[in-house]
């Protein structure tokens, strides 16, 4: 198993590829258990916890704690270089993804057949046999070392979809998108050839037990007015999920891509909530994989992450049995690491968060919601009839139904039409004859097996003693065809910062050196646009652009945030660390109060009514001083400062710990000082140990300000303790 | 773009013949409408093939992407691709009495199409 502290090693993956074989086929769900207890807090929704994984910030509060929901929550990773996705792949798995899903490099859908080798992507990346295996070779040790199965993904699209449903069968690809009614109208591939592919992608798809995952959600990404498309949305999910289901896909590996067509300011919930409870009722037998909006997503990232939180909680409102997240800025680059581990941690914090939630509340049955579930329901009946009027599916594709900017039966007349005979594989259909053969397994439609022999049900592969199903050895591996394009290549210019000494600052791809400067200028947005781009230019920030302004007030103030690429390398091994806090450990600790009692006074100071920090420190069921038998006087918040040092002198107390979190204008470092002289002043200075700890505190900046120990964010109380019982044998030395 | 104008939502009047179902009977009639959608589009597929079904063929035989997109190319040139391009590879084979893998590479080196036509009494008229 990888050592967490070790990076995985690019090259190693790479390495005898051609020998790879998956260790699995088929889609995993995650395993729920009941009443989850973690730390004293019981789930109703949670599943098995991870063996390694990174938890939310605040889980320091909770011993740690790292529940995850019950749902499989989806990273969307392609950044172009799969070899640099891998590692990303493994952070988002650490934060709670296990299905991972890459997205195609543009133009892969009009490419007639498989590529090959490893080029390099536009806004994804070319999903290729020797690609699939490096990412499914790198998924195998990640979930080994995060104790959970992930699924990897990508799509059966395109005019290659049958060639592409072979290699993922094959190569042990646990989840794809198969949808013709993508290919028709978003990449003008035409129909009848979609619909004769995607039969024998779905077959494939079946007999390797690969979830399918529909692709009606660009409708909603892709229609002038998103919600609208509603009814049309259900026609869509209806038509993949029944096709898929008559040629052979299991119910339960069938998933509609469902998306909340609408974002806030709209009224939100209104809006997605009746849509979901429509769609749920409808395809009751099906799997939910939750989308989240994308149609409304600009450069805030903020704003992004609200609509998804929203997003699920009508999730759990309804159902969800896969989460999808979205990085929060995807509105103004292909996503970045961070952004992926974001998104993650959005969906399991909120998802956990909301656990329970249908214990506790219920969807009415009368009134506005069941109505506008009922609506919704008709309409979409509505459009399946005129559907049919019109000559059926093809005919209505036509006629422009589909995308149309009315909620149906409203239309506007500016769908997306597309000619029968038309579009990109048009008139590449052939029927096939009465003596039509194909001596391979998962083949869907006419086989004339009786020709050589064998009847219905018989396996048309023993022909010819197995197909690359049965025999794997049969498969043939292509490593590379171009010489400049490809993984070495790439790896030979980046080499320098594998597993080395040297670092850059990094977003997607090793040493890439790209940055953000959040800058707020107290001007209005163009000055402090173009203010903003000089400040990137005297920071040394190459090609650096404005990806996001904020408007504060129109004359007051924006906020810019700069992207650019900064050209400097860090060696570590140049690198002088901060000091590990050289800690005694609890039985010393305890030994020493045990025989000098120690009496601490403590509260808040100031105007401040935070008290959570210090109750932490100083409570022993948080694991807080108490605990080595200190005694403490809490004096609760917005103490003032003579207050804490005449309770000192009062109690004959041996400290003062004092808690500031409010920082404005550094008033916590000026109590600190105002604390340091009054005791002075009291004449108790050199007997009373001064402490203040609180988020913003810089512990040498504390000292300077006259306290004898400052501390910051991260600080538990044995950090106190031993640093309380140390300069008490300090002073009792001099 | 379409220049017809648009049309208003007449959903009330549309669905009067909805109104008086239950919603399970509602969602019995989306699945019926669906089957009648979705059946025909069934059948076009069981009756069809395609040059990327044919290639998935010939990847499930043992070749690969470029050799199945080579000799899908030729057995549509041939005018054979309704028998199905595996079914092309097969049949010499069983001529030859050899492996499927040698039979294939054989075709795309332009090697045993005469047999294979005569095999399918396809004339070289009926070829592209």
């Amino acid at each position: 198993m990888m050592n967490k502290n070790e990076k995985l090693d690019i090259l190693e993956i790479l390495k005898d590829l051609d020998k790879y074989e998956p260790r699995r086929r088929g889609w995993t769900w995650r395993e729920p258990i009941k009443d989850l207890d973690m730390a004293g807090n019981v789930y109703s929704d949670a599943s098995k916890p991870l063996k390694n994984s990174i938890p939310l910030p605040a889980a320091k509060y909770f011993e740690n704690i790292d529940p995850q929901p019950i749902q499989v929550i989806t990273s969307e990773i392609a950044s172009g270089r799969f070899e640099d996705d891998i590692r990303r792949m493994r952070m988002a798995a650490w934060h709670g993804a296990d299905h991972l899903m890459v997205i195609r490099t543009a133009g892969q859908s009009h490419f007639d057949g498989l590529i090959e080798g490893t080029p390099q992507g536009v806004g994804g990346v070319p999903i290729t046999r020797k690609q699939v295996r490096a990412q499914r070779k790198a998924l195998d040790i990640i979930e080994d070392e995060v104790g959970r199965p992930i699924n990897f993904h990508s799509y059966v699209s395109g005019v290659a979809g049958p060639d592409i449903a072979v290699m993922f069968a094959e190569e042990g690809v646990n989840g794809a998108h198969q949808d013709p009614q993508y290919n028709i109208l978003y990449r003008n591939i035409n129909m009848v050839r979609s619909f004769v592919d995607a039969a024998e992608s779905k077959k494939i798809m079946a007999w390797a037990n690969i979830l399918q995952i529909d692709g009606a959600h660009n409708a909603n990404a892709t229609a002038m007015v998103a919600w609208k498309v509603m009814p049309e949305l259900m026609v869509q999910h209806a038509i993949n999920s029944l096709f898929s289901e008559k040629v052979g896909i299991r119910k339960d590996n069938i998933a509609l891509s469902t998306v909340p067509p609408t974002a806030a300011p709209a009224p939100d919930l209104k809006i997605n909530l009746p849509y979901a409870k429509a769609l749920r009722d409808f395809f009751s037998d099906y799997k939910m994989r939750a989308q989240m909006n994308t149609k409304y997503m600009e450069s805030s990232t903020r704003e992004a992450t609200v609509t998804h939180v929203l997003n699920m909680m009508i999730s759990k409102l309804t159902s969800a049995d896969i989460q999808s997240t979205i990085t929060p800025d995807e509105g103004r680059n292909v996503p970045w690491h961070m952004y992926n581990v974001e998104a993650c941690d959005t969906a399991k914090q909120a998802l956990i968060g909301m656990d329970g939630l249908l214990e506790m509340v219920e969807l009415k049955e009368k009134g506005y919601l069941p109505e506008k579930v009922r609506e919704l329901k008709e309409r979409a009946i509505l459009f399946f009839e005129e559907l049919l009027e019109s000559g059926g599916y093809f005919q209505a594709v036509e006629d422009g139904f589909f995308i149309d900017s009315g909620i149906y039966p409203e239309r506007n007349y500016d769908g997306i039409s597309r000619k029968i005979n038309g579009g990109i594989g048009a008139n590449t259909v052939y029927e096939r004859d009465e003596d039509y053969f194909a001596p391979v397994i998962a083949h869907y439609g006419y086989n004339n097996l009786k020709q050589y022999g064998m009847n219905v049900g018989d396996c048309p592969s023993s022909l010819i003693g197995g197909s690359t199903f049965e025999d794997r050895s049969k498969i043939q591996y292509i490593d590379e065809l171009d010489e400049e394009d490809n993984v070495n290549v790439r790896l030979e210019s980046t080499k320098k910062y594998l597993n080395s000494n040297i670092i850059k600052p990094e977003v997607e791809w090793a040493g890439d050196g790209m940055l953000v400067v959040d800058v707020t200028l107290p001007t209005s947005v163009r000055y402090a646009e173009a203010a903003a781009l000089v400040i990137a230019k005297k920071m040394n920030l190459i090609d650096a652009e404005v990806i996001h302004k904020e408007i504060l007030q129109n004359a007051e103030a924006t906020r810019i945030q700069i992207k650019g690429r900064l050209d400097i390398e860090i060696k570590l091994d140049s690198l002088v660390l901060a000091k590990e806090p050289d800690l005694l450990s609890d039985s010393e600790i305890r030994e020493y109060i045990s025989e000098h009692p120690i009496t601490i006074i403590a509260g808040t100071v100031g105007q401040d009514e935070h008290s959570v920090g210090l109750r932490e420190i100083i409570d022993i069921k948080h694991g807080g001083i108490e605990k080595y038998g200190i005694n403490c006087i809490y004096l609760g918040t917005s103490v003032p400062i003579t207050k804490l040092v005449d309770a000192a002198i009062e109690a004959n107390a041996d400290a003062i710990l004092m808690s500031t979190i409010i920082s404005h204008d550094d008033v916590h470092y000026k109590n600190m000082k105002k604390t340091h002289e009054y005791a002075i002043e009291k004449g108790v200075r050199d007997k009373l140990i001064i402490i203040a700890g609180g988020t913003q505190v810089t512990p040498e900046i504390a000292e300077k300000n006259g306290v004898d120990g400052g501390f910051g964010r991260g600080t538990k109380g044995h950090h106190v303790a031993s640093f309380l019982v140390k300069k008490k044998v300090e002073m009792n030395e001099n | 773009m379409n220049n017809r104008k648009v049309r208003e939502d007449d959903y009330l009047k549309r669905r009067e013949h909805l109104a008086s179902l239950s919603d399970e009977q509602l969602k019995q009639r989306f699945w019926e409408l669906a089957e009648i959608a979705v059946n025909p589009l069934v059948d076009l597929a069981y009756k069809n093939t395609s040059p990327a079904i044919e290639r998935s063929v010939l990847l499930r035989m043992g070749f690969s992407s470029l050799e199945a997109k080579n000799l899908v190319d030729k057995v549509i040139n041939h005018g054979l691709i309704s028998k199905g391009a595996g079914h092309v590879v097969y049949r010499l084979s069983k001529i030859e009495n050899t492996e499927v893998r040698k039979a294939g590479l054989d075709l795309i080196n332009d090697k045993g199409w005469d047999k294979v036509l005569k095999s399918f009494e396809v004339s070289n008229d009926e070829q592209k």
